[in-house]
C-alpha cells in the first residue's frame, strides 16, 4: 500500500507516455486517472493509519548512494505531515485528472498531457514521502521538470516556451540555494537523513560555520539557504516572477501545479525542516518578513490584472505568503492547514476559471467577459464558493485557516509578527476586493464579448463539473473539519513528531488568546473589500477608470507588476544575453572557429588550390622545379655549411 | 678470377627466367600473355624463395660491387611480393581490358631485376646500372597502353624527367669519384671518414645523387612527374609504380646515405629533412582537391614517402627499422587500395573518379568495409596497421630529439586524414550514382582480402615483422 501510493501514478505516466499511441486517448486517460484515483483512495487509508492512528513509519526501498559517510537511501517516510500532503496531492490531482478529460478533449496529444500530469504526481509524492534531503531534492527537481514540460505543453506557442524556460531558470536560482543548503547540512551533521538531523539539531544549535569567508551561525545559514530554495519553488517575493507567466500552461496544470501542490512544496519543505528552523530566530524572522511582504505585494498586483488566470495566480502567490509568515511565527500547523484548505479552494477557483475560459472559447481577458452568470450557473456558483473561501468568509474553509494564521501572527512573541499581521490584514482586504472584482467582471454587467463568442457560451460537461463540485465540498468543509485537529487543542497528538515547535515560540497557543478585534478584523476587511468591489464594478462602473487616472503612477506601477520583470531583464537577462552573444560571436565564431577549425580548413583548401596550380602538366615546368630544387640545396650548403 | 656467383643467385635466376619467357612469348603460337604472365609470377615467387635461401650474412662479390645482407633480403622480399601481387592483379585486369601482351610481364621481370640490383648495389656503377635497368623497363611499361594518348604522354614525361634525374645522379657520382677517387661504397666510406671538416666537392656530389634518387622516390620537389604518370599510365602499372620501385629506390637511398656517406650525415641530414617536410606537407595538402583516385593515390604516395624519409633523416638503426616496418605495412595497404581501384568500372567501362565510389557501402558492403579499413589505416588511425608504421618512424624521430620533424609529421597526417576519410564519407553517406561492377577476378578479391586482414589484425601480433626489421636495420650499422 505504502509503495503503491507513490508508484501507481508513475506506472500510469509510463504507460500513457510510452504506449499512448497504442492505448489511444481513452486508454491513456483510463490508466492515468485509474493510477492516481487508486493512489487517492490508498492515501485516505494511509491518512487514517498514520495521522489518526499514530502509526508513523518508514518504508526502506533501496540504497542509493553510499560514499564515505554519505549514505542516501530510497525510503518512503510516512508521518502526519506526509499523510496530510498525500491526501491533498492525490485528492486534487485526481480531480484535475478527471477534469482534464473534459478540458483537453480537443487537444491532439492527450496521452502526453495525461502522462505528464501523472508524472508530476509521482514526483510530488516522492517529494512529500522523502526521508532524506537528497530524495526530497529528487522529487523537488522532478516536479520542476514536470512543471517545465506542462507549462510548455503547447510547444508551438513561443510564449509558452518562454514561460517554461523562465520557470525553469528562476527555479534554478532557488534550487542553487537549496543545494547549497543540503551541502551545508551534510557538512554540519554528516548526514542528510531527516531523523538523524532532527535528533542532532539541538546539539548543533550553537555551532558556527564559515561560508564565503564569513563566519555565521550554522543553523541560520542552513535554514536561509534552504529557504532560498523554498522561495523559488513557492514563488516568494524576488523569485516570484515565473508564476504568473506559468499560466501559459493549460488550466488544469495551473490548478494542480501552480496553485494546489507544487508551489506549496516550499511550505512543506520548511515545515518538514521545522526542527532546524526552530533553532534560528534570524531565519524565522526572514521567513516572516518575506512571507508577509509577498502576501501584500502579490495582492496589490492582483487588484489590477485583467487576465482571469493571472489574477488567481497572484492570489496564489499572496496566499503562499500567508503560509510562509505563519511558518515564520512558528505556526507550522496553521501553515499546513492553510496549505490544505487553499489547495481545495484555489484548485476550485482555477478549474472554475478554466470552465469559464472553456465557455468563452478560450478568452482569458476579463475585460471581454461579463454577463454570463445566467448562462453557466454551476460554474458561477462554484466561483462563488471558491471566492468566499478565499476571502475568509465565516464557515468557509479559508475562514478557519486564514484567521488562525493572522491570529498567530498577532499573538507571536516576535516583533515581526505584528508587521506580518498588518500586512496580512491589508492583503485580506485586497484579496476580497480582487476576488469580487473577478466575479463581477467575469459574470456580471453587460456582455463585452462579441456575438459569436456569446452565442457559443455553454456550461461545461459533467466530467468537468463533478470535480468542481467535489472540490467545492472541500472548500466548504475542510476548514471546519480540520480546525480542531490541525490547530486546535488536539494538535500535538495529531502532528506527533512531524512538526517541532519550541514552547517559547508556540504562536498557535497564543493565537487562541488574542483580543476579539483581532479575530474580527479579517472578516471586517473582507466584507469591506467585497463592498468596495461591488461599488466599483456594479454600482458605479466608471469609478475604476477615475481612480486609475487619479493614481496613474501607482496604477501603472501595479499593472506592470512593480517592474520586477523589467528590473530582472535589465540586471540579469540582458547582460547574460550580451555576454553570451559576445562569447559566441567574438569568442567562439571569430576566435576559436575563425583561427581554429574554420581558419585551418580554409587555409588548407587555399594551400591545396595553390599546390594544384603548380601541377601545370608541362614537362619543362617540372624539370625547372627539379633544377631549382637542386640549385637551392647546393646554394644552401655553400652558404651555411662551408667556410 | 671467377667471381663468386652464389650471392647473386636470385638475380641470375630472374634474368634467365625473363629471357626464357621472352622467347616463349615470341615463339609460342596464339595468345601468350596469360601463360607468360602466370609463369612470370611463378618466377618471382621462385626468386623470393632463392632470396630467402641465403643465410643472410653480409657477403660481397663482383669485386665488392654487389652485396647481400639482411637488409637486402628484407627489401628484396618486399619488392618481389609487391611485384608478384600487382602482376597477378594486372593479368585479370589486362584480360578484361583486352590489353594483354606478354611483353608487359617480361618488362616487369626486368624492372624487378633492376630493383634487386639496386637493393644490392655496393658501388656507384652498380647503383647506376640497376637504376637504369629498372627505369628503362618502367618507361616502356608506363606507355604500354600505346593507343591511349594519356598513357604515352605519361611514359614520355616519365622518360624525359627520368633522364634528367639520371643526369643529376651521374653528375653527382662523378663529383664523388672526383673527390674520393673511388666508386665502391666501402672505400668511399673509409675515405670520407678520414676527412676533416667538410668538402665542397663531396657535398655537391651527395646533393646531386640525393636529387637523382629523390626523383625515383618522388620526394618534393622532384615529385612533379608522379601525379601525371600515375593518372596517365594504365591502372595496373600505376599499382606497380606505387609500390615496388619506391621500395627499391628507398632501399638504395638508405644504403647510400648510411653506407658510403655515413660520415657526412651532418650535410645530407638537412637535405633529407627538407625533402621529408616538403613531401609530407605537399602530399597532405595537394591531395585535398583531387577528384581522380589515381591522382589522389599519387599524392598519397608522396606523403608516405615523406614519413619514410623521417626515418632516414634520423640516420640511426631505429630510424631504419621504422622505415622497414613502414614500407612493409605500406605495401599491404597500397595493394589493397589498388585492388579496389582495379575493380572500379561501370558496366565494363573504367571508372577513376572518387565520386564513382559513392554509395559503395550499399552496393558492395564488403568492398566498402575493406576500403574503409584501408583508408583509416592510411590515415594512421589506431589500431590499424598504418598507425604502427607512422608510430615507429615518429618514435625514432622523437628519440633522436627531432621533435619539430615529428610534430610536422603528426600535423600533416591530420590534414591527410581529411582526404582519406572523405573517401569513407563518400562511400557511406553519399547516394550511389551508378552501381560498380563486381571485381573482375578472384585474384583481385584475394589480394584485397589479404591486405585487409593484415591491416586490421597486424596489431594483434607484430613481433615477427618488428624483429625482422630490427635485424635488417642492424645489418646496415655494423658495430
Amino acid at each position: 500500500m505504502d509503495v503503491a501510493v507513490v508508484f501507481l501514478p508513475l506506472c500510469g505516466a509510463f504507460l500513457a507516455g510510452f504506449f499512448g499511441r497504442r492505448l489511444g486517448d481513452t486508454g491513456a486517460q483510463l490508466v492515468t486517472c485509474g493510477g492516481v484515483g487508486l493512489a487517492a483512495v490508498l492515501s485516505v487509508f494511509i491518512f487514517a493509519e498514520v495521522a489518526l492512528g499514530g502509526g508513523e513509519h518508514t518504508v526502506p526501498l533501496l540504497t542509493w548512494i553510499q560514499s564515505g559517510t554519505l549514505d542516501v537511501a530510497w525510503a518512503l517516510k510516512f508521518d502526519t505531515l506526509t499523510a496530510v500532503m498525500l491526501l491533498v496531492v492525490t485528492g486534487v490531482s485526481f480531480m484535475v485528472h478527471v477534469y482534464a478529460i473534459g478540458y483537453m478533449h480537443h487537444d491532439p496529444s492527450i496521452p502526453r498531457f495525461m502522462s505528464y500530469l501523472s508524472l508530476f504526481t509521482f514526483f510530488m509524492l516522492m517529494l512529500v514521502t522523502a526521508d532524506n534531503l537528497v530524495q526530497l531534492f529528487f522529487g523537488w527537481e522532478g516536479v520542476g521538470l514536470a512543471s517545465y514540460l506542462l507549462i510548455g505543453f503547447w510547444y508551438d506557442r513561443p510564449s509558452a516556451n518562454a514561460a517554461a524556460i523562465k520557470a525553469f531558470v528562476v527555479n534554478r536560482v532557488g534550487d542553487f540555494g537549496f543545494a547549497l543548503g543540503i551541502f551545508a547540512t551534510f557538512v554540519l551533521f554528516d548526514s542528510v537523513h531527516f531523523d538523524t538531523i532532527f535528533k542532532a539539531a539541538a546539539a548543533h544549535a550553537e555551532d558556527h560555520m564559515t561560508v564565503f569567508g564569513m563566519e555565521g551561525h550554522a543553523l541560520t545559514i542552513i535554514c536561509l539557504l534552504l529557504f532560498i530554495g523554498a522561495m523559488g519553488k513557492s514563488a516568494q517575493l524576488g523569485l516570484h516572477t515565473w508564476l504568473p507567466d506559468a499560466m501559459e500552461g493549460p488550466t488544469p496544470v495551473s490548478a494542480l501545479i501552480h496553485a494546489a501542490t507544487m508551489v506549496t512544496a516550499g511550505v512543506f519543505m520548511v515545515a518538514r525542516m521545522s526542527p532546524l528552523f526552530e533553532h534560528s530566530e534570524t531565519a524565522l524572522m526572514v521567513v516572516t518578513v518575506v512571507g508577509a511582504s509577498t502576501a501584500f505585494f502579490a495582492a496589490t498586483i492582483g487588484c489590477v490584472q485583467n487576465d482571469i488566470k493571472r489574477v488567481i495566480a497572484y492570489s496564489t502567490c499572496s496566499q503562499l505568503g500567508y503560509m510562509f509568515f505563519a511558518i515564520g511565527v512558528s505556526a507550522y500547523q496553521a501553515a499546513i492547514f492553510h496549505l490544505m484548505t487553499h489547495a481545495f479552494f484555489k484548485a476550485l477557483l482555477f478549474l472554475s476559471a478554466g470552465s469559464v475560459i472553456h465557455a468563452m472559447s478560450g478568452e482569458q481577458d476579463m475585460r471581454r467577459m461579463g454577463g454570463i452568470a445566467g448562462r453557466i450557473r454551476v460554474t458561477y456558483a462554484m466561483m462563488w464558493v471558491g471566492s468566499l473561501a478565499l476571502a475568509g468568509i465565516p464557515f468557509f474553509a479559508g475562514y478557519y485557516s486564514k484567521d488562525i494564521i493572522l491570529e498567530a501572527a498577532f499573538g507571536a512573541p516576535s516583533g515581526v509578527g505584528r508587521f506580518a499581521f498588518w500586512m496580512g490584514i491589508a492583503a485580506a482586504f485586497m484579496t476580497a476586493f480582487y476576488s469580487w472584482r473577478l466575479l463581477f467582471m467575469t459574470f456580471h454587467g453587460a456582455p463585452r464579448a462579441d456575438e459569436k463568442v456569446m452565442a457559443h457560451v455553454h456550461e461545461s460537461p459533467a466530467v468537468m463539473l463533478v470535480p468542481l463540485v467535489l472540490l467545492a465540498v472541500g472548500a466548504l468543509f475542510s476548514g471546519f473539519i480540520g480546525y480542531e485537529t490541525f490547530v486546535g487543542e488536539s494538535r500535538e497528538a495529531f502532528w506527533g513528531e512531524a512538526i517541532v515547535v519550541q514552547a517559547a515560540h508556540d504562536a498557535i497557543a497564543a493565537a487562541h488568546h488574542v483580543p476579539v478585534w483581532v479575530k474580527l478584523a479579517p472578516l471586517v476587511v473582507g466584507i469591506v473589500g467585497i463592498a468596495l468591489a461591488w461599488l466599483f464594478y456594479i454600482r458605479l462602473p466608471v469609478l475604476p477608470g477615475v481612480v486609475a487616472s487619479m493614481f496613474n503612477g501607482l496604477h501603472r506601477f501595479l499593472l506592470n507588476k512593480w517592474y520586477f520583470d523589467e528590473l530582472y531583464d535589465f540586471l540579469f537577462v540582458r547582460p547574460a544575453f550580451a555576454l553570451g552573444r559576445s562569447l559566441w560571436k567574438g569568442g567562439d565564431e571569430a576566435v576559436i572557429d575563425g583561427i581554429g577549425p574554420d581558419g585551418v580548413a580554409s587555409a588548407s583548401r587555399e594551400l591545396a588550390r595553390r599546390f594544384g596550380r603548380l601541377q601545370s602538366g608541362y614537362v619543362y615546368h617540372y624539370a625547372f622545379a627539379m633544377i631549382v630544387g637542386v640549385a637551392a640545396f647546393v646554394t644552401w650548403f655553400m652558404l651555411f655549411h662551408l667556410g | 678470377m671467377m667471381p663468386d656467383l652464389f650471392p647473386a643467385l636470385p638475380e641470375f635466376f630472374l634474368v634467365c627466367a625473363a629471357l626464357v619467357l621472352l622467347m616463349v612469348g615470341v615463339f609460342r603460337r596464339g595468345e601468350t600473355a596469360d601463360v607468360v604472365g602466370v609463369w612470370a609470377t611463378l618466377a618471382l615467387g621462385m626468386t623470393a624463395l632463392l632470396v630467402l635461401a641465403g643465410d643472410g650474412e653480409r657477403v660481397t662479390t663482383f669485386g665488392g660491387m654487389f652485396v647481400t645482407d639482411r637488409f637486402a633480403v628484407f627489401m628484396k622480399i618486399l619488392v618481389l611480393t609487391a611485384a608478384a601481387m600487382t602482376l597477378v592483379m594486372s593479368l585479370a585486369w589486362m584480360r578484361q581490358e583486352r590489353l594483354g601482351r606478354f611483353e608487359f610481364s617480361v618488362l616487369i621481370l626486368f624492372a624487378v631485376l633492376g630493383m634487386l640490383m639496386m637493393i644490392s648495389a655496393n658501388d656507384l656503377m652498380a647503383l647506376y646500372l640497376g637504376l637504369e635497368l629498372q627505369s628503362l623497363s618502367l618507361y616502356v611499361v608506363a606507355a604500354s597502353h600505346r593507343d591511349s594518348s594519356r598513357s604515352t604522354e605519361a611514359g614520355l614525361k616519365y622518360f624525359v624527367l627520368g633522364a634528367l634525374a639520371s643526369g643529376l645522379l651521374l653528375f653527382g657520382s662523378s663529383f664523388v669519384y672526383g673527390f674520393t677517387g673511388q666508386t665502391g661504397f666501402d672505400r668511399i666510406a673509409e675515405i670520407l671518414k678520414g676527412v676533416e671538416g667538410t668538402s665542397l666537392g663531396a657535398t655537391v656530389g651527395v646533393v646531386f645523387i640525393l636529387a637523382g634518387l629523390a626523383f625515383k622516390v618522388s620526394a618534393v620537389p622532384f615529385h612533379m612527374w608522379t601525379p601525371d604518370v600515375y593518372e596517365g599510365a594504365p591502372t595496373p602499372v600505376t599499382a606497380f609504380f606505387a609500390v615496388a620501385p619506391k621500395m627499391a629506390a628507398l632501399a638504395l637511398l638508405v644504403r647510400v646515405l648510411t653506407g658510403p656517406f655515413a660520415a657526412m650525415i651532418g650535410q645530407w641530414q638537412q637535405v633529407v629533412v627538407a625533402l621529408a617536410v616538403g613531401s609530407m606537407v605537399l602530399g597532405a595538402f595537394a591531395a585535398i582537391n583531387q577528384t581522380n583516385i589515381k591522382r589522389l593515390m599519387a599524392y598519397s604516395s608522396i606523403g608516405h614517402v615523406g614519413y619514410v624519409l623521417i626515418g632516414l633523416a634520423v640516420g640511426t638503426a631505429t630510424g631504419v627499422r621504422g622505415i622497414l616496418v613502414y614500407l612493409a605495412l605500406y605495401l599491404a595497404m597500397n595493394l589493397g587500395v589498388f585492388a579496389v581501384i582495379l575493380s572500379m568500372r561501370h558496366k565494363g567501362r573504367l571508372a577513376e573518379e572518387i565520386t564513382d565510389l559513392s554509395g559503395l557501402s550499399k552496393t558492395h558492403p564488403l568492398v566498402a568495409a575493406a576500403l574503409a579499413a584501408l583508408m583509416f589505416s592510411m590515415a594512421g588511425i589506431p589500431p590499424l596497421a598504418g598507425f604502427f608504421g607512422k608510430f615507429y618512424v615518429f618514435i625514432a624521430a622523437v628519440e633522436a630529439q627531432m621533435y619539430v620533424l615529428a610534430v610536422i609529421g603528426v600535423l600533416s597526417s591530420v590534414v591527410g586524414a581529411f582526404y582519406y576519410l572523405r573517401i569513407v564519407k563518400i562511400m557511406y553517406f553519399d547516394e550511389p550514382v551508378e552501381v560498380l561492377d563486381p571485381p573482375p577476378g578472384r585474384s583481385i578479391t584475394l589480394v584485397l582480402t589479404a591486405s585487409s586482414v593484415v591491416v586490421l589484425f597486424f596489431f594483434l601480433y607484430p613481433p615477427p615483422l618488428l624483429l625482422q626489421a630490427e635485424a635488417a636495420a642492424a645489418s646496415l650499422f655494423p658495430g
